[in-house]
């Protein structure tokens, strides 16, 4: 039993379990007009998002896989036998003793319910489609921050979320924001006022139990002036024996001064599909972060954006990927300047091991006319094996002069040396390895919050085991 | 000499897009070489934006359709190309092309060709040297996106350069080649075989010119450079065409074990210009050096794609791209660091740097990395940046004014890649050339 304080569930073998389905709603197997208005009249949805799911997805059937630079494996993805909805059809509950024994078992063993109570300041854990349970601490509610799913944000705070839903990220950004927006279901809502500043993260937990479905959450997080959020995700899915579809549209908006940070350990099991877009808008003066730890799935393609908007805005994306074998983690970041005195960092820490292989992709984008607009990008390979592979593949325009851009990367392996010392010193090969690995990604995890390093730590121990002698 | 003059006539004034022209006095193999390469250009894609070789560049100058095959020189004509070609003072051997017509050819000396050197024409190497032109001619795919033009090179190309060096042999002294184009709307499409025997060294440098700067042109050039067993290549391009042109260049290298192979290209002209430089490391111990210079003024576009291809393991390569862009100019590299499988110990570097000298340049860099490898040393960088304030008022402060000292520190900025050249005259020519250009002084 694994009794510390840990923020999400990273041990990839705890969250392989399921338990039988009990859903109510069930789209069937399959995408069609017909699946998109049976969501619709499932969740109600008013005319304006029938008719945007609609549009996504014309846009998705019109869109080819964007093969031509991403990895052939999408090719692998069959939509027409994936599941594009269920839900136990209930409403989410706000206290655990009313959520569905099995569910709550699920969450329970995932140690979701005892984080609340230790250090979060809202939880809301999502089932397949739906929120099953959300909640947040009375006295974050009563500064006026709502933290709810997307479907009763949509419902009892329309002005807000109709006001920048979709408004970041548009239907036809790519093929699979245009499908989530088809059938985009769960996620979350929140708003936060101004000034105020959330003093603990809010949670959301994202889980599949069932084969061949998708997931395609929704999150819309809007930070008032002057105000600060920080909000953790964790997704875990057992590991059936076909391949799951995970493709996420997250919005940030970051208004006048205000703060975002938003933090995800994706541990999805290694036959996840994980296709997520991910951007913020950051206001003047604003800032959004991104932390983004990819330690799952089959294949993650995943780029957290930072549109800087507004003078003096800030961007940054700190990612750690592991890929192992089986595995390909095609992550990175974009940062598009906008305005004038702006500024964004990048710092990717990536780890091969075996026949895994890790992708750092990235944009930077200084258009024209901007003055003292600041980038820089750090990205740090390292390859375990002689059969892993790591690529990086930035993309860099400036415009004009008084802006200064740079970008620097570097690939190496664990020295021999350094493990010979080690070796010397009593520890085995695979502890050497294992402190060395540490050590290098040491100084980006200890910019995380205190509860993810730990984990971090301890997940990356457990990755390595096996993967030297 | 004759076959050229045939050939040109019955080509002179027609479209290239009309196909190869005439009867040739090739060998039979070759043209049937030529009529597949036209096949090919004809079914291959023309390039669209979307094409990640093409990302960022402007495929809509590509319009080959106004282009035609060089009329025949009149003779005061060719007097002023002779006359202009002038470039280092010291030369081993030179050659002087007009479109696809040599003008001139300045033999190396007797103890060079004692010794084994062949330094011909590509038309009589084909005929003469057959086992070795079969063997190197365009032997490497062209795997950067411009797989299109060098079958339309292949297919038209009708002259260039052969040069052999055999085991052993060391040319002291550069050997240097002009490439010409003369009138509105003429066409070339530039050729250099250069071969290398174990231990062998040489360093060749071209000349890309326009006779009127004004006269928009196409020039469609490959180059296959082959680095023998510990043999030591340098090659210059110092690519000056008028500002009307459309130029696109396609380098290979192949070096095998312990051998060296440094190129240098310095694009000051053309409208458009894309240099495409594949450097293969095939053997244990070998190791290249790509370095490129860039100043791009007024809407200019420089266009610079790289691979830096580790195939063996102990192999190392260094590459140094600098831009300087000016006015409206854009420029875009796009490199690539590949260590293959079993390439362990590679060493690879990669480094470009711009230097923006107005608001309306725009840079472009996508450095990348593909490492299936391990216990290798990889790194790039990319910098966009301007010039230095404070550099800037140290040397306001010394007196010199402001475009004096901007300027000073721009050449300075360039001439840390010429000076990596240890030919010192050649880095002197292409330092100067890189003053005529800040100074609008073209010849």
């Amino acid at each position: 039993m694994k009794t510390e304080n840990s923020a999400v569930d990273i041990d990839r073998n705890k969250g392989d379990f399921f338990y039988p389905e009990v859903h109510v709603r069930d789209a069937g197997v399959g995408l069609s007009e017909r699946t998109v208005h049976y969501i619709a009249d499932v969740k109600d949805d008013p005319d304006w998002v029938r008719e945007y799911r609609l549009r996504g997805l014309k846009t998705f059937l019109e869109k080819p896989l964007p093969t031509h630079w991403a990895s052939k494996d999408l090719e692998a993805i069959d939509f027409n036998k994936i599941r594009y909805y269920l839900s136990p059809g209930t409403e989410p509950k706000r206290s655990w003793e009313e959520v569905p024994d099995d569910i709550k078992r699920t969450f329970e063993r995932l140690g979701i319910p005892e984080q609340e109570r230790k250090f979060l300041a809202g939880v809301e854990a999502q089932f397949d489609s739906e929120a099953v349970y959300s909640n947040i601490k009375k006295a974050v509610g009563e500064q006026g921050v709502i933290f709810v799913g997307s479907r009763e944000g949509l419902k009892n705070y329309p002005e807000i979320f109709r006001k920048w839903f979709g408004k970041v990220i548009p239907i036809a950004d790519n093929k699979f924001s245009a499908l989530n927006s088809a059938v985009f279901s769960g996620g979350s809502f929140i708003y936060v006022p101004p000034g105020v500043k959330v003093k603990h993260p809010l949670q959301a937990y994202f889980r599949i139990n069932a084969e061949n479905f998708g997931q395609f959450e929704r999150t819309l997080i809007i930070a008032d002036e002057g105000s600060e959020v920080t909000y953790m995700e964790g997704c875990t899915a057992p590991k059936f024996n076909t391949p799951t579809l995970h493709s996420a549209v997250v919005e940030l908006v970051a208004l006048k001064g205000a703060k975002i940070q938003y933090i995800t350990v994706q541990n999805w099991a290694s036959n996840v599909f994980n296709l997520v877009t991910k951007r913020g808008l950051a206001h003047e003066n604003a800032e959004v972060k991104w932390i983004d730890c990819n330690i799952g799935s089959r294949l993650t393609m995943k780029y957290p954006s930072v549109i800087m908007k507004g003078r003096k805005a800030r961007g940054e994306v700190l990612s750690i990927a592991l890929a192992n074998d089986g595995q390909h983690q095609d992550t990175g970041a974009k940062m598009i300047h906008a305005a004038d005195e702006t500024t964004s960092n990048i710092v990717s820490k990536s780890i091969s091991i075996g026949k895994g292989r890790a992708t750092y992709r990235g944009l930077v984008h200084v258009p024209k006319h901007l003055k003292n607009c600041k980038n820089n990008t750090e990205c740090d390979a390292l390859l375990i094996n002689a059969t892993s592979r790591t690529d990086t593949y930035p993309a860099i325009t400036v415009r004009g002069t008084g802006n200064a851009v740079q970008h620097e990367a570097s690939v190496s392996q664990v020295s021999t040396e350094q493990i010979f010392y080690m070796q010397q010193r009593g520890l085995s090969e695979a502890q050497a390895m294992s402190l060395s690995v540490n050590g290098f990604v040491n100084d980006l995890v200890r910019q995380f919050p205190m509860e993810y390093s730990v984990e971090l730590k301890r997940l990356i121990e457990l990755e390595m085991e096996g993967s030297v002698g | 000499m004759t076959r050229n003059q045939t050939a040109t006539l019955e080509k002179e004034a027609a479209p290239i897009l009309s196909g190869p022209g005439g009867t040739r006095e090739c060998p039979d193999w070759f043209q049937d070489q030529q009529r597949e390469a036209w096949m090919q250009f004809e079914s291959l894609p023309k390039p669209t934006r979307k094409d990640q070789a093409w990302r960022f560049a402007n495929v809509s100058l590509l319009d080959l359709s106004p282009f035609k095959y060089g009329g025949t020189l009149t003779e005061k004509e060719r007097a002023t190309i002779l006359e202009q070609s002038r470039g280092l003072e010291e030369v081993a051997g030179r050659m002087i092309f007009a479109g696809d017509e040599l003008l001139e050819r300045d033999v190396i000396s007797d103890q060079l060709k004692k010794r084994g050197v062949i330094f011909q024409p590509l038309e009589r190497a084909m005929v003469e040297h057959a086992d070795l032109f079969r063997k190197y001619f365009m032997s490497q795919p062209a795997i950067l996106g411009s797989a299109k033009f060098a079958a339309l090179h292949q297919a038209l190309v009708s002259s260039g350069t052969f040069l052999y060096v055999p085991r052993g042999v060391e040319i002291e002294l550069p050997i240097e080649i002009f490439h010409w184009l003369n009138a509105e709307n003429d066409s070339a499409f530039p050729h250099l075989l250069l071969v290398t025997d174990e231990l062998a060294k040489v360093t060749v440098i071209e000349h890309f010119r326009s006779v009127n700067e004004h006269a928009s042109g196409f020039a469609c050039g490959v180059n296959d450079l082959v680095a023998g067993p510990g043999a030591k290549v340098t090659y210059v391009c110092a690519q000056n065409w008028a500002d009307n042109v459309i130029a696109l260049q396609m380098n290979t290298t192949t070096v095998d074990h312990d051998a060296s192979a440094m190129s240098l290209n310095l694009n000051l002209g053309s409208r458009y210009s894309r240099f495409e430089s594949l450097s293969r490391l095939t053997g244990e111990g070998g190791r290249s050096d790509l370095l490129a210079v860039a100043v791009a003024k007024h809407q200019q576009e420089f266009d610079a794609r790289t691979l830096q291809d580790h195939v063996s393991p102990h192999t190392a390569s260094d590459l140094l791209y600098k831009n300087a862009l000016d006015d409206r100019a854009r420029t875009i590299f796009g490199g690539l660091i590949r260590v293959e499988p079993h390439a362990h110990f590679t060493d690879a570097y990669q480094k470009v740097r711009n230097l923006l000298l107005s608001d309306d340049a725009e840079a472009n860099s996508m450095p990348g990395l593909e490492i299936l490898a391990d216990n290798v040393r990889c790194t790039h960088g990319a910098t966009s940046g301007q010039v230095d304030e404070d550099e800037l008022f140290y040397l306001r402060t010394r007196g010199i004014p402001v475009p004096v000292a901007q300027r000073l520190i721009v050449t300075g900025f360039l001439d840390e890649v010429v000076q990596r050249l240890d030919h010192p005259a050649i880095s002197e020519h292409l330092h100067r050339l890189i003053e005529d250009k800040f100074s609008e002084n073209r010849r």
